[in-house]
């Protein structure tokens, strides 16, 4: 039986083919609408999050501009974030352009900074040959330093810089390890890139004692556990207001984690107020559809009498026209589902952002579709199925 | 379903249709008394307005009666629901119309298994019944010709095709050779009187009395209110 009212409906649909094309444009215009939006929404939170996850999950970024009495933070300082619990290692950010002399030529140009070793131990990949900087190099102040490859062609062109030595400032420095070249997507080696010459990167204790800095201003801190960074950020805090006496602004802490949450918390309300919008095309189709059936209903007010006459329950005659609508809004939703991830295909490349398949965008979609069609095709098939037959039939 | 002792195969007693009109109540059949045996073929004869259409209705479980006791097939007809109606229908009563009624966008094979359908008869016995249905009313050429690619006498072939496929205890005729010119109209007459010489039963409504005539027996029906009478009276 349901299969018989499947095809007496797609066989009515597909005699009134205009008819049936143009009252689903809106159920199609609906969907796509919602699928293009809630992916294209998603593949940019995805892409941004990407973006801030490289700029630091794990890490918190501590800039300590200091007091008029203590610009900065000094070693001692350091040392007590780094034996925080739950901090894995620091990094303090220092850096200079300098000129660089090796074998009596001089390179000017150059990004000299300052790391710690737990910015190598938190990127493993960013040595690309020799070795990273090690927690003896810090406690030391080892002279040694890593460059990248910029720095590398400029002054060896060729040669196999791993061991040579480089003047900085007149102290000598052994090459230990090449830096691997950022990845071009990677927002924080950009915003890290140094100057056109290259980069070089040295123990920050060996930069503090060479250049003579008293005070850190940027570090970034690493923790272990990232459930527990709220707690090591009041930690920090309470060594950072020891430091500075308790001064206003004389310090911030950011946690990237938090940011990112406030991002998906505005992306998502962005993204349900969008689907609102949406939806309203959606409600249009519906009405569309109703008004369809509606006059199919009157149309085939002959041909349901007659069915009647010959033993169609109104259940029969409710189904088949039900099933009616819910194929047309259906096919709309499938239509506009299929379109949908073509234009967010279409949008993602052009955004330039990776596109992000959403299986529930999909399902959302046929869902919303499929109850479009019962809602909206309940009144006329109801109509339809209390029709009276002897009234029916004489209608034609 | 009650079931009554003698079982009687159609009997109507008592018949009575009222409908309002405004603030009035018109009656329509007035204390109408019929019996039928199987393998009748009855005429209804009146003009228009006599309740013939009305009649028509209750004799074809489209419409349940004001008052009145109607019994078909052993069965209370006027004690059912929709639900049963439509059953009932499907299974007693044959169809024919004057206009043919025929879906237009479905060839002859699909028309005639439309009830079969609805009584959930499978696929493939539905399509041999049809088609035996259709040869046995001399269409075995035209199964997959739609409706407007068949003249007047073969759409009404068709039709009587259908009316016969549920095999119903009853073919009911309303005015069947009305859209059909004099020749056309007598070879109908010729298959029913065939299909009454089977063995079944046909009730045939009518205002014109020479199509009457093709009937064993008529009845006439005159402001709601039923005789008998022979052609001869005519």
């Amino acid at each position: 039986m349901l299969k018989e009212s499947l095809r007496m409906s797609i066989s009515n649909i597909v005699a009134n083919k205009m008819r049936s094309f143009l009252t689903i444009l809106g159920i199609i215009i609906g969907v796509m609408a919602i699928i293009a939006l809630i992916t294209v929404m998603e593949s940019a939170t995805g892409e941004v999050t990407a973006q801030f996850e490289n700029l630091g999950t794990g890490k918190l970024t501590v800039q300590a501009n200091g007091t008029a009495l203590k610009s900065g933070l000094r070693e001692t300082d350091l040392a007590k974030i780094e034996d925080l619990p739950n901090v894995s290692g620091i990094s303090p950010s220092l850096s200079q352009t300098l000129s660089v002399v090796y074998s009596g030529e001089m390179l000017e140009d150059v990004a000299v900074k300052g790391n710690g070793y737990a910015y190598f131990q938190r990127t493993l990949d960013a040595v690309e040959k020799g070795r990273p900087l090690l927690p003896i190099d810090c406690e030391q102040r080892s002279r040694v330093c890593l460059i990248d490859s910029d720095l590398a062609h400029a002054l060896f062109s060729g040669e196999e810089p791993l061991g040579k030595q480089l003047l900085i400032k007149g102290t000598r420095f052994t090459i230990i390890g090449l830096l691997a070249d950022p990845d071009v997507d990677d927002v924080m080696s950009q915003l890290q890139a140094g100057s056109e010459n290259g980069t070089l990167i040295m123990p920050y204790t060996t930069y503090m004692r060479l250049f003579g800095v008293k005070g850190v201003t940027g570090l970034e801190v690493y923790v272990t556990d990232s459930d527990l960074t709220n707690q090591t950020v009041e930690d920090i805090e309470a060594v950072l207001d020891e430091s500075f006496n308790y001064h206003d602004n004389s310090y911030n802490v950011i946690n990237m984690e938090s940011l990112l949450d406030v991002m998906d918390t505005m992306m998502s309300l962005m993204t349900n107020l969008l689907v609102g919008i949406a939806s309203i095309a959606l409600l249009v189709g519906g009405i569309g559809i109703m008004n369809m059936m509606l006059v199919s209903v009157t149309e085939r007010t002959g041909e349901i009498g007659l069915r009647k006459a010959l033993g169609a329950k109104p259940r029969s005659i409710q189904v088949q026209f039900l099933m009616e609508s819910v194929i047309l809004s259906l096919l709309g939703g499938i239509i506009g589902v299929a379109l949908g991830l073509a234009v967010s295909k279409v949008l993602s490349n052009m955004m330039n952002i990776a596109f992000v398949f959403s299986p529930g965008a999909v399902a959302l979609g046929v869902c919303f579709s499929l109850a479009v069609g019962v809602i909206f095709g309940w009144a006329p098939a109801r109509k339809a199925s209390n029709l009276n037959p002897i009234d029916a039939l004489r209608s034609v | 379903m009650t079931q009554t002792t003698e079982s009687p195969f159609f009997r109507m007693t008592g018949i009575c249709k009222s409908y309002r009109l405004g603030d009035e109540w018109q009656q329509v059949l007035r204390n109408v008394d019929l019996s039928i045996e199987k393998g009748e073929f009855l005429s209804v004869l009146g003009p228009s307005g006599s309740g013939k259409s009305t009649l028509m209705n209750i004799i074809g479980c489209l419409d349940t009666p004001t008052e009145g006791e109607y019994i078909l097939h052993g069965k209370r007809v006027d004690q059912l629901d929709e639900n049963q109606l439509s059953t009932l229908r499907n299974k007693e009563i044959g169809f024919i119309f004057q206009s043919f009624q025929l879906l237009p966008r479905q060839d002859a094979l699909s028309n005639v298994e439309l009830p079969l359908i609805y009584a959930g008869m499978n696929v493939h016995k539905r399509r041999a019944r049809a088609e035996e249905m259709l040869c046995r009313v001399g269409l075995e050429e035209k199964l997959h010709h739609m409706p407007n690619q068949l003249s007047g006498g073969q759409q009404q072939r068709v039709a009587i095709a259908r009316a016969l496929a549920t095999n119903p205890s009853i073919l009911l005729a309303d005015e069947p050779t009305g859209a059909l010119d004099q020749k056309t109209g007598r070879q109908v007459m010729k298959l029913f009187r065939e299909l009454n010489e089977e063995g079944r039963t046909i009730i045939m409504i009518t205002h014109d009395v020479s199509i009457a005539g093709n009937a064993s027996r008529i009845v006439r029906i005159l402001d709601g209110e039923l005789s008998e009478g022979g052609p001869e009276d005519a």
